[in-house]
C-alpha cells in the first residue's frame, strides 16, 4: 500500500523537481502567468498582498485538513484490517472548529477593511477623467482640459481570422490609448451609453462597471511611465471580447504637450467643417469611419447580423430620403443598439460614412453629404 | 391491495408515482446534461486556440448563456428533485409525496419550458446572448427577440420548482412514519427541507425580475432603464437576491448525499448529525444576505461593501463544520471505496477548494481583481461540478441498486470517476491561473499569453465529456442486464430505504414502518 502511495507520490512531485533545476519556481510561476499580477501601484500591490495572504490561509487549512483525510483513508481502511469506532460527537470539537475559523476571518478581515477605505477614498483629485463605455470602445472625456476622443480595438480582422500572425499585443491595443500623467492622483468618472461594461486595468487593480445613468468613481496614482493594459470586464454584447483598455502613463511634462496638441487637432477639426469636400474624399474616408465605428454591427459586408443588427445594403434607409439617414446616424435611434454617432464622430467624419453608406455594395445613389449640411442638423435647421 | 405500473407511454404521461415520476426527473436531467455538455465543448472547442476559428462571437455567447442555463435549470435543480421524488418518501417511510398529481404536473411542463427555450436556437436573432446571469439593459432593450420565449421559459422552470418544493415540504412535514422525529431524518431529509424553503422564498424572486423584463420589453415601463428613470443596478439586487440563495438550493441537497454515502462506506455514523442540521440552516440563512458579493464592483457604498464581505467571509464557518464532520466520520472508520465512495471524497476535497477560492473572491478588494475573470469560472465550476453534479452522481451509484434491483459493473463505475476526476481538474484548474492573469471571462477570443492552459482545458473538457458516455453505458447495462442486488446492497447501511426490496417494490410503505 504505502509503495503504491509513494508511486504516486514521486509522479506528482517528480516533474516539478525537474522544473525548479531548472529554473527557479519564481520564474516558472512568472513564464506560465499562474498568479494575479503586483501591478505598478500601491492600491494594486496591497491587494495582491490581500490575495497572497489569503492563498496561504487556505493552503495551510488545506494541508491540516487534506493531510488528515489522506491519513484515514490509507490508515483506516477495511483492506487493512481496520476496525470502525463508533463516535460520532463532540461538543468540544465543534466548538473548536467554529471558532479557530472565525478568528481566522476576522485577521482576514481587518487589512481588507483597511485596504477597501483607501480604495474608496476618491478625494483630493489631481486630475478627472470621465470614461464612457459604449458597444465596444470606450470614450475618454478630460472633462477641465476640454477633449475628448474614442478608443477602440486596432488588431486587424486578419489576425483575429487566423490570415495573419498575431502580434504580442493581439486583442489588447488601441487606435488611441488613455494618456495619465505620473505621479498625480488621476479620479476616473466611470459610465456608459448603452449597456453595462466594466472598466478594469489590473495593474492598476481598478475595475469598475461602467453603468448607463450612474456614474461611478474611482482612482489610481502611477508612479512608473508604461503602458498598461486591460479589457472590457462585463459582459456587453457581441464584441465584448474586443473592447481593450490601453493606459500610457507619461511624466507630466510630455502629459501637458500631449493635451495642448490635443485641443490644437480640435480646432484644426473643427475649421474642415466649412470645407466643401469631392465625392471621392468623402466616399474614401467614409470607407474608413465606416470600418472602425460601423462595421462591428452592419458588417463591413453591409449585410449586417440579421435579427439583431439590419443590413444597410440595399436597407431602405440607404436608399431613401438622405435627410432621413443622416438623421439616423446623428440622432441614433432610441431604445436600440443603434447610437447617436452626433456626439461620437466629427461632421466631417458623418458626411463621410453617409456619403460611402449610400454608394457602397451597390447601395448606388450617387448623391452626398458636405459637413456643413451634418452641422446644420445638429443645430437643427 | 399491490397492482403494477400501468402499460405502455400512458404509464409515464399520467402517473402519480413518485417513483416513476423520480425516474423521469432523473432520465430529463440527464438529457440536458449532455445538451448543456455540447455547449460547453462548443465553447471549448473556440477557445482551443486563440483567434476566431469555429464560431462567430454573436454565437458564443448564445452559447455560454445557454450552457449556463441549461445546465443549472435543466439539469443540476431536476436532478435533485428527482433524487428527492425517489428517496424522501422511502427515507421517511412514506407510501409516496403528499401531492401526487401536482407532483406529475411539476415534472411534465418541464419538457415544455426546455423545448420552448432549446427552440430559440433556430430564432432570427439567435438564442438569448446575455450570459446566464441575463443582466438588464443587455437582456431587454439590446435582447434578441427571442428573450420573450426566454422569460416564458423561466416562468414554467420556477412554477415547476415551487410545485416540487411544496411536495417536498408537504411530504417532509406530515407524513414521517410514526418515531421518524424531526432529528432522526435522514440527512438528505434535512437537506431537501431547507433547500425546498429556499427555493419557495426565492422562484418568485426570479418570477418577478424576468416579468420586470417582459414589462419593459414590451409594456414601456422603465424598471431598468436609465433613459426612461429606471435603474439597471435594481436589476442585479433583484436577479442576485434570487441568485444567490439558488447557488446553495443547488449545492445542500448535495452535502445531504454526501451524508448519506460517507457514514455507509467508512461503516461508522455520521459524526456530528446535530451540527449538520444546524450548520445547514445557517447556511441557508446566510445566503439572503451576501447576494451583494456578486457585485463588489457596481459601486455600492463602502459601508454596503463591508457588510456584505463580512457576512459572505461568515459563510466559511458552517461550510467548514460541514467538512470537518465528514473527515472526521471517516476518521477511524473501516473504510472502502466503492464508486459512490469515491465520488463523496471527491466531492468534499474538490468541493473544499472551490470553498477556498469562494473566501478568496470574498476579500472585495481582492475579488476587484478576480471579478468577471476565469478565476470565478473556475470557482463556481468547482463547486458545481465536483459538488453539485458529483454528487448526483455519486447518488445514482448509490442508490441505482435499489432502483432497479441490479448491481452496477463496479469497474467502469471506478474508469468512470478516474476519467471524470481527471478530465475535470485538467479543465477547471487551469482556469483559476489564466483567471488570475487577467483573462476576463465570456469572451470568445484571448490574448496569446492565455493560449497554454486554455488548450489544456478544451482537451479535458473533451475527456470530462467522453467520460459521461461510460456512465450512461453502466447506468443502462446496469438496469438491463446488472447482476440481482440484495436489498441491503452495502454492508449494514442505515436507512428505511435498505428494509425494502431491491428493486423498491411499486408502492411501498403503504403500511407505516415503526422507527425506533
Ligand atoms: C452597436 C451596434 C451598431 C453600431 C456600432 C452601428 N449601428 Fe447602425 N443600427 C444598429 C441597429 C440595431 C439599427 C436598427 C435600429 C432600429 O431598430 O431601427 C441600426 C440602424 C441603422 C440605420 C438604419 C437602417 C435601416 O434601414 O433602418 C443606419 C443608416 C445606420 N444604422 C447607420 C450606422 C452607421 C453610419 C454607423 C457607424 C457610424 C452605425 N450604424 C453603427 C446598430 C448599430
Ligand atoms: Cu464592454
Amino acid at each position: 500500500m504505502l509503495k503504491r502511495a509513494q508511486r504516486l507520490f514521486a509522479w506528482l512531485l517528480g516533474p516539478a523537481v525537474l522544473m525548479m533545476s531548472h529554473q527557479s519556481l519564481a520564474d516558472e510561476v512568472e513564464h506560465w502567468g499562474v498568479n494575479m499580477t503586483q501591478g505598478v501601484t500601491q492600491m494594486s500591490q496591497e491587494i495582491y498582498g490581500l490575495h497572497m495572504n489569503i492563498f496561504w490561509w487556505c493552503v495551510g487549512i488545506g494541508v491540516v485538513v487534506f493531510g488528515i483525510m489522506f491519513y484515514t483513508m490509507i490508515v483506516h481502511r477495511k483492506a487493512n484490517g481496520a476496525k470502525a469506532s463508533n463516535f460520532h460527537e463532540s461538543t468540544k470539537l465543534e466548538i473548536i472548529w467554529t471558532v479557530a475559523p472565525f478568528l481566522i476571518l476576522i485577521i482576514m478581515a481587518v487589512p481588507a477593511t483597511k485596504t477597501l477605505v483607501k480604495i474608496y477614498d476618491t478625494s483630493e483629485a489631481d486630475l478627472d477623467i470621465l470614461i464612457t463605455g459604449y458597444q465596444w470602445k470606450w470614450k475618454y472625456d478630460y472633462i477641465a482640459e476640454d477633449v475628448a476622443f474614442f478608443s477602440s480595438l486596432s488588431t486587424p480582422a486578419d489576425q483575429i481570422y487566423n490570415r495573419a500572425p498575431k502580434g504580442p499585443n493581439y486583442l489588447l491595443e488601441v487606435d488611441e490609448p488613455l494618456v495619465i500623467p505620473t505621479k498625480k492622483k488621476v479620479r476616473f468618472l466611470i459610465t456608459a451609453n448603452d449597456v453595462i461594461h466594466a472598466w478594469w486595468v489590473p495593474d492598476f487593480a481598478v475595475k469598475k462597471d461602467a453603468i448607463p445613468g450612474f456614474v461611478n468613481e474611482s482612482w489610481t496614482y502611477v508612479e512608473e511611465p508604461g503602458i498598461y493594459r486591460g479589457q472590457c470586464a462585463e459582459l456587453c454584447g457581441k464584441d465584448h471580447g474586443f473592447m481593450p483598455i490601453v493606459v500610457k502613463a507619461v511624466p507630466e511634462a510630455e502629459y501637458l504637450e500631449w493635451i495642448s496638441a490635443k485641443q490644437a487637432d480640435a480646432v484644426a477639426l473643427k475649421a474642415l467643417t466649412e470645407k466643401t469636400f469631392t465625392f471621392d474624399e468623402l466616399y474614401t474616408k467614409g470607407e474608413e469611419v465606416y470600418a472602425k465605428n460601423c462595421a462591428a454591427c452592419h458588417m463591413a459586408n453591409g449585410e449586417g447580423v440579421p435579427g439583431v443588427f439590419p443590413g444597410l445594403k440595399g436597407s431602405a434607409v440607404a436608399l431613401g430620403p438622405i435627410n432621413t439617414h443622416n438623421d439616423v446616424v446623428v440622432n441614433g435611434v432610441p431604445g436600440t443598439a443603434m447610437q447617436a454617432f452626433g456626439g461620437q464622430l466629427s461632421e466631417v467624419d458623418v458626411a463621410a460614412v453617409v456619403t460611402y453608406e449610400r454608394n457602397a455594395w451597390g447601395n448606388n445613389m450617387g448623391d452626398h453629404v458636405q459637413p456643413i449640411d451634418v452641422l446644420k442638423l445638429k443645430q437643427g435647421k | 391491495m399491490a397492482h403494477g405500473p400501468a402499460k405502455g407511454l400512458t404509464r409515464w404521461l399520467y402517473t402519480t408515482n413518485h417513483k416513476d415520476i423520480g425516474s423521469m426527473y432523473l432520465w430529463f436531467s440527464f438529457a440536458m446534461f449532455l445538451l448543456g455538455g455540447v455547449f460547453a465543448l462548443v465553447i471549448r472547442a473556440e477557445l482551443f486556440e486563440p483567434g476566431l476559428q469555429i464560431v462567430e462571437p454573436e454565437f458564443f455567447n448564445q452559447m455560454t448563456t445557454m450552457h449556463g442555463l441549461v445546465m443549472v435549470f435543466g439539469a443540476v435543480m431536476p436532478a435533485f428533485v428527482g433524487l428527492a421524488n425517489w428517496m424522501i418518501p422511502m427515507m421517511v417511510g412514506a407510501p409516496d409525496m403528499a401531492l401526487p398529481r401536482m407532483n406529475n404536473w411539476s415534472f411534465w411542463i418541464l419538457p415544455f419550458a426546455f423545448s420552448m427555450l432549446a427552440s430559440t436556437l433556430f430564432m432570427e436573432g439567435g438564442a438569448p446572448n446575455f450570459g446566464w446571469t441575463f443582466y438588464a439593459p443587455l437582456s431587454t432593450t439590446y435582447a434578441p427577440p427571442s428573450v420573450t420565449f426566454f422569460i416564458f421559459a423561466v416562468h414554467i422552470m420556477g412554477a415547476s420548482s415551487i410545485m416540487g418544493s411544496i411536495n417536498i415540504i408537504a411530504t417532509i412535514l406530515n407524513m414521517r412514519a410514526p418515531g421518524m422525529t424531526l432529528m432522526k431524518m435522514p440527512l438528505f431529509v434535512w437537506t431537501w427541507l431547507i433547500t425546498a424553503y429556499l427555493l419557495i422564498a426565492v422562484m418568485p424572486v426570479l418570477a418577478g425580475v424576468v416579468t420586470m423584463m417582459l414589462m419593459d420589453i414590451h409594456f414601456g415601463t422603465s424598471f431598468f432603464d436609465a433613459a426612461g428613470g429606471g435603474d439597471p443596478v435594481l436589476f442585479q439586487h433583484v436577479f442576485w437576491f434570487f441568485g444567490h440563495p439558488e447557488v446553495y438550493i443547488m449545492i445542500l441537497p448535495a452535502f445531504g448525499v454526501v451524508s448519506q454515502i460517507i457514514p455507509t462506506f467508512a461503516r461508522k455514523p455520521l459524526f456530528g448529525y446535530a451540527s449538520m442540521v444546524y450548520a445547514t440552516s445557517s447556511i441557508a440563512f446566510l445566503s439572503f444576505i451576501v447576494w451583494a458579493h456578486h457585485m463588489f464592483t457596481v459601486g455600492i457604498p463602502v459601508a454596503g461593501e463591508l457588510f456584505f464581505m463580512y457576512a459572505t467571509m461568515l459563510i466559511a464557518v458552517p461550510t467548514g463544520v460541514k467538512v470537518f464532520n465528514w473527515v472526521t466520520t471517516m476518521f477511524k472508520g473501516s473504510m472502502t471505496f466503492e464508486t459512490p465512495m469515491l465520488f463523496s471524497i471527491a466531492f468534499v476535497i474538490l468541493f473544499s477548494i472551490g470553498g477556498f477560492s469562494g473566501l478568496m473572491l470574498a476579500i472585495a478588494p481582492a475579488d476587484f481583481q478576480y471579478h468577471d475573470t476565469y478565476f470565478v469560472v473556475a470557482h463556481f465550476h468547482y463547486v458545481l461540478v465536483p459538488g453539485a453534479i458529483f454528487s448526483i452522481i455519486a447518488a445514482t451509484y448509490y442508490w441505482l441498486p435499489k432502483w432497479c434491483g441490479r448491481m452496477y459493473n463496479e469497474t467502469m463505475g471506478k474508469v468512470h470517476f478516474w476519467l471524470a476526476f481527471i478530465g475535470l481538474n485538467i479543465t477547471f484548474f487551469p482556469m483559476h491561473f489564466v483567471g488570475l492573469a487577467g483573462m476576463p471571462r465570456r469572451i470568445p477570443d484571448y490574448n496569446i499569453q492565455f493560449a497554454d492552459f486554455n488548450m489544456i482545458a478544451s482537451v479535458g473538457a473533451f475527456l470530462f465529456g467522453a467520460a459521461q458516455i461510460l456512465f450512461l453505458w453502466n447506468v443502462i447495462a446496469t438496469i438491463r442486464s446488472g447482476k440481482p442486488a440484495t436489498a441491503e446492497v452495502w454492508e449494514n447501511p442505515e436507512g428505511l430505504e435498505w428494509t425494502v426490496d431491491s428493486p423498491a417494490p411499486y408502492h411501498t410503505f403503504s403500511v407505516p414502518p415503526e422507527v425506533k
